[in-house]
């Protein structure tokens, strides 16, 4: 089993779940985060004054997949958040021990 | 004789007067971070409640009772003997006594109210408290005598301010400016950026400030008749101009029109009619306004020429805008419009802006040196900013044990 954390633009987020559901992803958990990588932050103005703001809002993605799946799911990401411009995002992929779906008890892939 | 008609309409006018305190509240409220927002309205709120009794026990008598010497009221008048619901001989002489001071009143609420967005987000409490009663009696009553009270030096000497930019807007502009000399700058203070936290709350309050001021001008009539719609509409108008003013302005230098900018324009354009709305036209009141939206946006960039912390710019809107406001009636006001007013420098007659500018500088000379004053022995006393803890953690939880928003 596979975790993947996909950082993205906010404007995405409904491509990227629809293309995911597609290729039958059955869940994902969504939070919205800021931080900064190369694209850093913005200026705002308020009453004549600059103001650096550091951190950009985004969306981050967490689902997990059977590890015969990540491959797929990765691409669709890809494609779906992909503008081209600075500041689309990163995709993080990790090795899962264990899913346990609390209702029934279930372990595992069944658990996903 | 009470008029009915007058009657109602000043006590029409110190209800909307009334209502700007709270617009005050939410239009303080939304500037400052989110952990100081209940502090910041409380402020404003509190000052309702503490200045109306004060008012009625010896405020009221201090700023509008018989004269002594042409500087301060005698105490005669004080818990409100002798006023009542007859009409007073000398103030608003179709109005019960009672209407004329509870429109008093509200006044004497905003203008206090008006300073503490100088010293937002770092003030302790009961110092606070302190401080605005004893600023309410030692210098807005002595002012309010000065320019309105019956035998006051200012008014005899011919000085023109309808509706307040001395007594309201000079007053609480310079104290605010003493204030932030004697109180410490806020923690991080230009190193850390402090971002409007809800700026429609601020909005919402410049528009409740907006609509406010038309009993404010239009009240100070007195009258409801020509004059007071002479005022309303001056007022509109200068509102207006100045939030387009001080768009266009930091439109060009920041390269953004932005929304809290044309809020504050249409407060600086209010802030500079004001003594002006009595005694000028519609399309003085277009200058006047315009004018301010520009050199109030200016005001405020220069508190960081100087690197005093103004919280919220009271200095930058309510010392520029009501000195610019006082100077301009010296201007632009004409008998036209007001028999009872002077002509202003543009109608013929330059020794009116004299006149202004002597009254000007008697305010802010006054405000300055009695705010410090009343600082400095509070700060030796009480102390005047809260632990840098409390700072740190915010006053809404430090001082009132209160969150503002529980998501």
């Amino acid at each position: 089993m596979r975790k993947i954390e996909a950082i993205i633009k906010p404007f995405k987020l409904d491509e990227v779940k629809e293309g995911l559901m597609e290729i039958g992803v059955k869940g994902m958990t969504v939070t919205e985060v800021k931080g900064f990588g190369r694209q850093k932050g913005h200026t705002e103005i308020y009453r004549g004054a600059e103001y650096r703001v550091d951190f950009v809002p985004k969306i981050k993605i967490e689902v997990v997949v059977a590890a015969e799946m990540v491959a797929e799911a990765v691409k669709v990401i890809e494609q779906k958040a992909k503008t081209g411009a600075i500041g689309d995002g990163k995709i993080f992929v990790s090795s899962l021990e264990e899913v346990i779906r609390i209702r029934t008890g279930e372990r595992g892939k069944e658990a996903i | 004789m009470v008029n009915t008609g007058d009657t109602a309409f000043i006590l029409v006018s110190a209800a909307l007067v009334m209502f700007m305190t709270p617009g005050l509240a939410l239009f303080y409220g939304g500037m400052v971070r989110n952990k100081n927002v209940l502090a910041t309205i409380m402020q404003s709120y509190i000052i309702i409640c503490m200045v109306s009794v004060s008012w009625t026990l010896w405020g009221y008598s201090l700023s509008f009772g018989p004269d002594v010497g042409g500087v301060i009221g005698n105490l005669s008048w004080f818990a409100l003997r002798d006023v009542g619901l007859t009409p007073s001989a000398d103030y608003a002489t179709t109005v019960p006594h009672l209407a004329f001071m509870v429109f008093q009143l509200m006044f004497a609420i905003i203008t206090p109210a008006l300073i503490t967005g100088a010293f937002a987000e770092r003030m302790k409490f009961k110092t606070f408290l302190v401080f605005m009663i004893l600023w309410s009696t030692l210098v807005y009553s002595p002012l309010a005598h000065w320019v309105w009270g019956s035998g006051g030096w200012l008014a005899k000497m011919g000085a023109l301010d309808f509706a307040g930019g001395t007594v309201v807007h000079i007053s609480s502009g310079v104290s605010a400016l003493a204030a932030v000399l004697v109180i410490a700058k806020r923690r991080g203070h230009g190193k850390e950026q402090f971002i409007p936290h809800n700026v429609p709350m601020t909005v919402t309050g410049a528009a409740i400030l907006w609509f406010g001021w038309f009993g404010f001008n239009a009240g100070s009539a007195l009258t409801s008749g020509g004059l007071a719609a002479n005022a309303f509409v001056v007022t509109h108008m200068a509102a207006a101009a100045a939030g387009l003013t001080w768009l266009i302005t930091e439109w060009i230098h920041r390269g953004k029109p932005t929304t809290l900018g044309a809020a504050s324009g249409s407060v600086a354009g209010l802030v500079a009619i004001t003594p002006a709305s009595g005694f000028v036209g519609p399309v003085s009141a277009l200058i006047i306004g315009g004018v301010a939206g520009t050199l109030c946006y200016l005001g405020v960039l220069a508190k960081s020429k100087f690197g005093y912390d103004d919280s919220l710019d009271v200095v930058g809107i309510h010392g520029v805008g009501g000195t610019w406001g006082a100077l301009a009636t010296g201007l632009f006001a004409t008998v036209a419009v007001n028999e009872a007013g002077k002509d202003g420098l543009f109608f013929g007659n330059p020794a009116q802006l004299w006149i202004q500018f002597i009254s000007v500088v008697t305010t802010w000379v006054f405000a300055f040196v009695m705010t410090i004053i009343i600082l400095k022995v509070l700060d030796a006393t009480m102390g005047l900013k809260v632990s840098e803890e409390d700072e740190v953690r915010g006053l809404d939880i430090t001082q009132h044990s209160e969150t503002a928003y529980n998501l």
